[in-house]
C-alpha cells in the first residue's frame, strides 16, 4: 500500500509569482516526513503539489516532476481525481461534511464516488477506519449523529478516518494539529505513529517539538525575504536536523534564534 | 468586607445616578397623557369636535424623546441621556415603519372578509354581473403561471449560479453577473411586453396565453433566483470542497453531493421568496396573459386570469353594483396576501428543516 515519493526539481507558481523553487527530495515508504519552516516559505504550497490539490487555487501551476512509485503525477493525461484517490489529505481545520452523519462522513470518499457498497461491507469499513483513527470507542454509539457535533479533536480524527477509508497509499497532513488542544494533539501524534506502519506520511507543522516527536526525516524550508521563492534548505534525518544540522539557518531556526 | 461597607456608606466610586427600570414607561405614559389633555383643552371650546386621537399620539411621541433626554441628563449624565434619546428614536422609527404595514393589513382584512366566503373560492366570474361570483379562475391562473415560471426559472437560475460560483472566471462570468444585475432592475411591464412580442411574432398579433404570462414571470424570477442562490453557494466553506477533492471526488460530484446539500436550505428559501416576489405581479400578466372571466386550465390555449389582474379589473371597471365589485377586489387582495404569507412561512420551515444539524 505504502509508496515512495520522488520529487525532481519542482517549481511552483501562482500566476507569474514563483512561490517555491527547485525542490528535489525523496520520501521513503512507511516513514513520517515533516516539513518545517517559517510562515510563507511554501511548505503548504509544496505539500499540495504532492496530490495536485494546488490546482484548486486559481492560477497555481507547477514545473518539474513528482513521481509516486515511478509514475509522474504531472505527465500529460494524468487525471488529478485518480491521483487524489491514492494520495489522501488532512487539512489544518477539521472539515467534516456538515450535512452528513459520522458514519456517512467516513463513507464519504466511497459514497460520493457513486460506488455501491453492501451494508455489511460499509459497516466493516466504518469500523476499520474509525478504529484506525482511534475514534471508534468514542463514537460507536452515535454513528448516526451529525459529524459536526463532536469536539474539534474528534472531528480531526474523523477527517483522518475519512481519508484512510479510501485506502490511499500516501497521507498528506497540512498542520493537522494547529487548531487542536494538547490532549487532542497527543491523540493525533499517537495515531500518526501507528499509521506509518501502513502509509507514507508527510506532515507540515509549525511545531518543532511535534516534528521531532513524530517524524523520521525532516525537511527545512526557508525564504530569503518577502517576494522571494521558498527553497528547501536542508533535508535529513530528524535527529540530525535537530542536533547537528549542516546549515547555519537550520540551526538558527530549530534553536529558536528566529522564526 | 471593605468593599461592602464602602458601597453601603455611598462612597463607591463606580456608582452613578440611575433611572429605575420602569421609569421610561412612566415618562411615556406621562407624555401621552399630557398630549391628550392638551388636545382636549384645545378642542374644548369647539362644540361637537371629536378628540383627535392620532394627532395626540403623534404629539405625545414627539414629547417623549425630549422628556426622557432631559430627565436622564439631570439624573444620569450626558452619556446615558444620549443613549436614551437614541433608543427612543430607534424605537420610534421602527413603529413608524410598522404603522403603514399594520394599517394595510388591517384594512385588507376588514374589507376583504365581506366576500371571503365559499362562493369566492368555488365560482369564476363567468356570466356574473353584480353581486356573487368568485375568483377561482384567477387563483387557478396565478397558481399555474407561477408554477410554470418556477419550473422554468429555478433550473436555469440555479445552474447559472453554480456556473458563476464554481466555474466562472474572466469576462464571461463578469458579463453574466452584470446582465443578471441589469435584469433585476428591469421594470416588470417590460418583461410582459417581451413575452407578448415573442408570442405576437410567433403566433400573430394579439396572442395572449397563460404560457406567455409564465414566460414574462420567468424573466423577472431568474435574476432573483441567481442572486439568492449565488450568495448561498458562496457561503459554503471552501474547506468542504477541498475535503471532497482530496478524497478523489470529481468536481461535478462535489458540487452535486457536497456543495448543494450544504446550501439547499438557503437555496430553497431563496426560491420561495422569489415566488413570493413574482406572484403579485400585475402589469406583465395584464399584457401577456390578458384578462378573462372564464376558468382556464390550459396554459397553451386562451387567455388566463390571475389574482392581481382580477383585483385590478374589479376596481377599474365595476358594473352597476359597484360595492360588489369592490368587495371582490378586496377579497382577492386578501387571498393574495395570505398566499404570500403562507409561502414565507413555508420558506422558514424549509430553512429550519434542511439546515445542517449540529446537535450532539
Amino acid at each position: 500500500m505504502s509508496k515512495r515519493i520522488e520529487v525532481r526539481d519542482l517549481d511552483v507558481y501562482y500566476g507569474k509569482f514563483k512561490a517555491v523553487e527547485g525542490i528535489t527530495l525523496n520520501i521513503e515508504p512507511r516513514s513520517v516526513t515533516a516539513f518545517i519552516g517559517p510562515s510563507g516559505c511554501g511548505k503548504s504550497t509544496f505539500i499540495r503539489t504532492l496530490n495536485r490539490m494546488h490546482e484548486v487555487i486559481p492560477g497555481a501551476w507547477v514545473d518539474g516532476e513528482v513521481l509516486i512509485d515511478g509514475s509522474n503525477l504531472y505527465e500529460a493525461g494524468v487525471d488529478p481525481v485518480l491521483v487524489r484517490r491514492q494520495v489522501g489529505m488532512v487539512f489544518q481545520r477539521p472539515n467534516p461534511f456538515p450535512t452528513m452523519s459520522i458514519r456517512e462522513n467516513v463513507l464519504a470518499g466511497v459514497k460520493l464516488n457513486n460506488k455501491r457498497l453492501s451494508k455489511s461491507d460499509a459497516d466493516d469499513l466504518v469500523e476499520r477506519s474509525l478504529k484506525g483513527a482511534n475514534l471508534w470507542n468514542e463514537v460507536k454509539d452515535r454513528l448516526e449523529k451529525p459529524g459536526s457535533g463532536i469536539s474539534g479533536g474528534q472531528q480531526q480524527r474523523l477527517c483522518i478516518a475519512r481519508a484512510i477509508a479510501v485506502q490511499p497509499d500516501v497521507l498528506l497532513m497540512d498542520e493537522p494539529c494547529s487548531a487542536l488542544d494538547p490532549i487532542s494533539t497527543l491523540a493525533i501524534e499517537d495515531l500518526i505513529e501507528e499509521l506509518k506502519t501502513e502509509y507514507t506520511i508527510v506532515i507540515v507543522t509549525h511545531n518543532m517539538q511535534q516534528a521531532s516527536r513524530v517524524s523520521d526525516r525532516t525537511a527545512f524550508f526557508n525564504i530569503a525575504g518577502t517576494g522571494q521563492p521558498g527553497k528547501l534548505i536542508e533535508y535529513d534525518d530528524t535527529s540530525t536536523i535537530f542536533s547537528n544540522p549542516s546549515e547555519q539557518s537550520t540551526e538558527d531556526y530549530v534553536s529558536g534564534k528566529f522564526g | 468586607m471593605a468593599a461592602s461597607t464602602s458601597a453601603a456608606s455611598g462612597t463607591n466610586i463606580y456608582a452613578a445616578g440611575l433611572l429605575g427600570k420602569r421609569t421610561p414607561w412612566f415618562v411615556l405614559a406621562g407624555c401621552l397623557a399630557a398630549s391628550f389633555v392638551l388636545f382636549w383643552l384645545l378642542q374644548a371650546g369647539t362644540p361637537g369636535a371629536t378628540l383627535n386621537v392620532a394627532g395626540a399620539i403623534i404629539v405625545g411621541a414627539i414629547f417623549y424623546p425630549l422628556a426622557i433626554y432631559t430627565i436622564s441628563l439631570l439624573v444620569e449624565g450626558a452619556r446615558k441621556a444620549k443613549d436614551r434619546l437614541v433608543t427612543a428614536l430607534v424605537y420610534g422609527a421602527f413603529l413608524l415603519a410598522l404603522a403603514p404595514l399594520i394599517t394595510l393589513l388591517s384594512t385588507v382584512v376588514a374589507n376583504g372578509l365581506a366576500r371571503f366566503d365559499l362562493e369566492f373560492f368555488t365560482y369564476s366570474m363567468r356570466s356574473i354581473v353584480g353581486a356573487g361570483g368568485g375568483f377561482v379562475h384567477a387563483m387557478v391562473g396565478t397558481l399555474l403561471m407561477t408554477l410554470t415560471a418556477t419550473v422554468i426559472s429555478v433550473p436555469i437560475g440555479l445552474m447559472t449560479s453554480v456556473y458563476l460560483v464554481e466555474y466562472g472566471r474572466g469576462p464571461l462570468a463578469r458579463a453574466i453577473t452584470f446582465f443578471v444585475d441589469v435584469m433585476t432592475g428591469i421594470p416588470s411591464i417590460v418583461a410582459g411586453l417581451f413575452a407578448y412580442s415573442i408570442f405576437a411574432l410567433l403566433f400573430g398579433p394579439g396572442t395572449k396565453l397563460g404560457i406567455a404570462g409564465a414566460i414574462s414571470l420567468t424573466v423577472l424570477m431568474i435574476p432573483v433566483v441567481v442572486r439568492s442562490s449565488e450568495d448561498m453557494l458562496k457561503l459554503v466553506p471552501n474547506e468542504l470542497r477541498e475535503a471532497s477533492y482530496a478524497l478523489g471526488v470529481p468536481k461535478w460530484l462535489t458540487i452535486l453531493k457536497v456543495v448543494l446539500p450544504t446550501s439547499i436550505a438557503g437555496i430553497m428559501t431563496g426560491v420561495i421568496l422569489a415566488i413570493a416576489r413574482i406572484i403579485g405581479e400585475t402589469a406583465p400578466l395584464l399584457v401577456a396573459a390578458g384578462f378573462t372571466n372564464n376558468l382556464n386550465y390550459d396554459m397553451l390555449n386562451g387567455r388566463m386570469q390571475s389574482l392581481p389582474v382580477a383585483v385590478y379589473y374589479q376596481y377599474v371597471s365595476p358594473g352597476v353594483d359597484v360595492q360588489a365589485y369592490l368587495d371582490r377586489a378586496w377579497a382577492g387582495a386578501l387571498t393574495l396576501i395570505l398566499i404570500v404569507m403562507l409561502l414565507n412561512i413555508i420558506a422558514r420551515l424549509i430553512a429550519r428543516y434542511f439546515a445542517p444539524k449540529s446537535g450532539r
